[in-house]
């Protein structure tokens, strides 16, 4: 029997509530909000106190999809970064760097949410650019 | 106190009597609950002290009913307070724990929580450590006390308009166990939707609670609603008006003594 609380911050929005995630056997079973963090004192909204369950989630996507024929396919990094690429530059090129916008995200860090400011502002040259936890 | 915890479940390790012990432990500046799996870790253990002794709870009886469910062969210990205690007790009953798979060990709640939580028995009958305090009984009513009874009704409904519907009461509770919850009954709560109107959503959950005598007036509920709804107390209020034997805070005490003397006799045998 493998059982571990593993304390970490919610990744839903910006508040940064403390909680931990029950892991038994390697699996994710469940969240606790955590009494003694400053943040949320023990409490949790009810995004947060289902964290776990996007992260083992059958549909969660784990790899690129880009649409052929209308169908989400599979496509390695590789191809799917060119694709993108190739794409914000035709559609700059045609309508504009103020076409395009970037939605940022509460899932990743700081320092990516900078970079993709920075990608918006200096290589697109837009300020087209928000986050889902803009709170 | 401490020391007396770490001392009896080294022994329990010892004596091969449980497999893992499931308590509380200082992660940094936090406390959170840990399966501990051998005597040399117990170092670690926490009983919740913060700025007031023991005031870090967790619903470790549930955590206890997810291991139980994968690895129903093993026994475990597992740190309780009165609380937890009665949580336990229903738990065996409707049978998500076998009593022959647990090993409670106990302490008591210092005095200053007892009150905060108005606890009516603030230790457990598996006690190893801690002086027991003495009960507190009644906070039942903190929402509009003073007023006649469609006052006070109106006046919990406005309190209910603050629930932003985390579930949180109810992720908590160490006595909800059931597999379908009717908060997630798709005829009741569609799918995709809003829950419906706030003083049903609760009322319903405070009937299901005192009505069917699961309630053990934790206040775990009360202590993780992000929106403070006194529930405990709501509950305590319901447990009054629905008037059912053995529902109340005094009802649950006097079932307790009754069967008091049966579990000294069972947890002295350990």
């Amino acid at each position: 029997m493998d059982y571990k609380t593993v304390l970490t911050t919610c990744a839903y929005c910006g508040c940064g509530c403390g909680l931990y995630l029950e892991v038994l056997d390697g699996r994710l079973i469940g969240t606790l909000p955590s009494k003694t963090n400053p943040i949320n004192e023990g409490k949790l909204c009810v995004k947060g106190w289902n964290i776990h369950e996007f992260v083992q989630h059958p549909e969660r996507i784990t790899k690129p999809l880009i649409r052929k024929n209308g169908t989400l396919t599979e496509a390695s990094w590789d191809e799917a970064l060119d694709y993108t690429a190739s794409k914000l530059k035709e559609i700059k090129e045609a309508h504009g760097s103020d076409s395009i916008g970037f939605l940022a995200s509460a899932k990743v860090t700081n320092e990516e949410n900078y970079l993709i400011m920075k990608f918006a502002r200096a290589a697109v040259g837009t300020n087209n650019v928000d986050h889902c936890a803009r709170l | 106190m401490k020391e007396e915890i770490q001392n009896y479940v080294r022994n329990l390790f010892a004596e091969g009597k449980i497999k893992g012990f499931l308590g509380l432990k200082q992660k940094g500046t936090d406390i959170g609950p840990h399966l501990f799996t051998g005597a040399d870790q117990l170092g670690e253990l926490s009983l919740g002290d913060r700025e007031n002794p023991a005031e870090a709870r967790y619903p470790l009886d549930k955590i206890l009913t997810h291991l139980a469910s994968e690895h129903p062969n093993e026994t475990l210990g597992v740190l309780v307070r009165g609380c937890d205690e009665r949580a336990l007790q229903l738990l065996f009953t409707v049978s998500m724990l076998d009593p022959d798979h647990v090993i409670p060990v106990g302490f008591a709640c210092p005095a200053e929580l007892a009150e905060k939580h108005q606890c009516w028995k603030p230790f457990p009958d598996a006690l190893v450590a801690g002086e027991p305090a003495q009960g507190v009984v009644g906070g039942e009513d903190p929402v509009g006390s003073q007023m006649d009874l469609l006052g006070k009704l109106q006046q919990w409904f406005d309190t209910f308009d603050r629930c932003v519907k985390c579930f949180g009461c109810r992720n908590i509770c160490p006595v909800c166990y059931c597999h379908e919850c009717t908060l997630e009954e798709a005829a009741l709560i569609p799918r995709g939707e809003l829950p419906p109107a706030n003083p049903n959503f609760l009322m319903t959950r405070a009937m299901h609670m005192v009505g069917r005598s699961l309630c053990v007036y934790c206040g775990l509920c009360e202590e993780v609603c992000p929106a403070d709804i006194p529930l405990k107390s709501l509950y305590k209020l319901v447990a009054r008006v629905v008037g059912q034997e053995g529902t109340t805070p005094e009802g649950l005490a006097a079932q307790q003594q009754a069967v008091g003397s049966k579990q000294q006799a069972i947890s002295s045998g350990q």
